[in-house]
């Protein structure tokens, strides 16, 4: 399995380690529930060095990504964010994945783990195909990646920068000097608590680590594992690809069709197109259980006796205190409050379609 | 650190242990070295009262945040009583696996079979063979 460069501190607070796409991870410190009830009301730090980060750079890097990826990025500001798509032909998503503007001619794309080698190979065969003028670097392995997420999170982090964290807006990020280091921190996250996340140098990730640790003892900060980054992420309505879609899936059957322009040409458009005047018959939609069970991942589901649709990710839901879950349905039964059942084990247990996400934070919790 | 394995009781090779009441039943549950590996339980699946259930097959389940398990059941017999507590409570098992986290009592249809379960110091080497 694949080390990050924090690997030892984990082993050394206890962590247990488990394979997450041939990577060897910490999946929780002490325990999901305490490691996520933190996130939500003081801060927590994650190792995300497992993340591939792909610099694209050129006079023709902004026309390179127009072709491959569903977002129209044309009116992004330099350091602004997008998350965007990156489909096949047929339109089917391999990754989901967000797009730093570092410069007019410069740009950081930040992968999926699991998807990192397949984007990579992807993006470089379409620019030789068109000749574009831009060369593409993978600095994924020398690149370290930490996510601190909490309401907690922008006081715990200024005390390691002088920068004006307080005016970064959500989906922007500053370049800067952290430990003496090139940095750039952005404020986003996949927990849906306001927060961060820190890219630097691999060779200096573990000290950012530990000043982060030891800054945050006082703010009541803890490290998290991929096991509440998991149940965060539910909660908040956020997909996970590979689990929840993969390359057979497209964004309009997933609640990503605000990431697809389509008044802009791009990769898998035509065939967007083409769904959209043909119909659609499957749709992802959030499911709370209501009666008693844990919906999880390839549970079936059933409107009376018809099985309507599978489960892709079901978990029980910490801060809401109830099992809750994303499915793919049949589009006829998708609307909200539409009461279905799960198959879990022998029996069925009932349940309800409800909109996304199921958690939304209360902006006035953040500290500035 | 786990809690001490009680001597009043035998344990399986799953990690269920078994209290013989002496009046033809058994309480039955997971021990704390089980649910300090399953971390937060969050869900308890119960059987009804008056299933059978032979030897080593699931008895009921337990689920943590992230997964899903198996509690195999140390003997053969019939449910005669659940912890229904489990059902507003399942953190019981966290909290008190060799007590108030119990799962089952069963009435013993083979005693014998108690006989074959590991003593508390035969499990404690099992689960320290485990660790490492």
């Amino acid at each position: 399995m694949k080390k990050t460069p924090l690997y030892e501190k984990h082993v050394a607070l206890n962590a247990k380690i488990i394979d997450f796409g041939g990577w060897a991870m910490p999946v929780q410190y002490t325990n999901v529930i305490d490691e996520h009830k933190t996130t939500r009301t003081a801060a927590t730090l994650f190792d995300i060095c497992h993340m591939g980060e792909i610099t694209v750079r050129g006079s023709q890097a902004l026309d390179l990504l127009q072709l491959a990826l569903t977002r129209n990025l044309q009116t992004q500001e330099t350091g602004q964010i997008k998350l965007s798509a990156l489909l096949t032909e047929n339109g089917g998503i391999i990754d989901d994945l967000t797009v730093y503007k570092l410069a007019p001619d410069y740009y950081m794309l930040v992968t999926n783990a699991t998807t990192c080698d397949r984007d990579w190979q992807w993006i470089n065969a379409l620019r030789k195909a068109r000749e574009f003028d831009c060369t593409l670097e993978n600095i994924s392995d020398k690149t370290g990646k930490l996510d601190l997420q909490g309401p907690s999170a922008c006081k715990i982090l200024r005390t390691l920068t002088n920068c004006d964290l307080n005016n970064l807006q959500y989906y922007h990020f500053t370049e800067l000097t952290l430990l003496g280091k090139p940095a750039i921190i952005s404020r986003s996250g996949y927990t849906g608590e306001d927060g961060f996340e820190i890219y630097a140098p691999a060779a200096i990730i573990g000290d950012i680590w530990d000043r982060i640790l030891t800054e945050g003892i006082i703010f009541g900060l803890k490290p998290a594992g991929l096991g509440a980054r998991d149940t965060l992420r539910l909660e908040a309505g956020m997909l996970l690809n590979g689990q929840d879609m993969m390359e057979d899936v497209t964004p309009l059957e997933v609640p990503y069709g605000w990431l697809i322009d389509l008044d802009k040409e791009f990769i898998g458009a035509e065939t967007l197109k083409a769904l959209k005047l043909s119909g659609l018959k499957k749709k992802m939609v959030g499911l709370e259980v209501t009666g008693r069970g844990i919906a999880r991942h390839g549970y079936k589901v059933f409107l009376g006796d018809r099985e309507i649709g599978i489960v892709t990710s079901g978990t029980f839901a910490p801060t809401l205190n109830k099992a809750i879950g994303l499915a793919f349905v049949d589009i006829d039964c998708s609307a909200p409050d539409t009461e279905i059942t799960i198959a879990i084990r022998d029996s069925r247990a009932p349940a309800k379609i409800v909109k996304l996400p199921f958690y939304k934070r209360n902006r006035l919790k953040t500290e500035g | 650190m786990s809690k001490p394995n009680p001597q009043d009781r035998k344990y399986s090779r799953d990690h269920e242990w078994a209290r013989d009441e002496n009046d033809g039943t058994a309480t039955i549950g997971i021990t704390d070295y089980a649910q300090e590996m399953l971390t937060d339980i969050v869900f308890v699946e119960l059987p009804p009262v008056g299933k059978k259930v032979a030897q080593g097959a699931p008895v009921a389940v337990v689920e943590s945040v992230k997964s899903v398990s198996d509690v195999y059941s140390p003997v053969s017999g019939e449910v005669i009583a659940v912890n229904s507590q489990l059902e507003d409570d399942p953190a019981l098992v966290n909290q008190d696996a060799f007590g108030d986290g119990w799962i089952v009592r069963m009435r013993l249809e083979k005693p014998a079979e108690f006989g074959a379960l590991l003593d508390a110091a035969a499990y404690e080497l099992l689960i320290s063979e485990e660790k490492h």
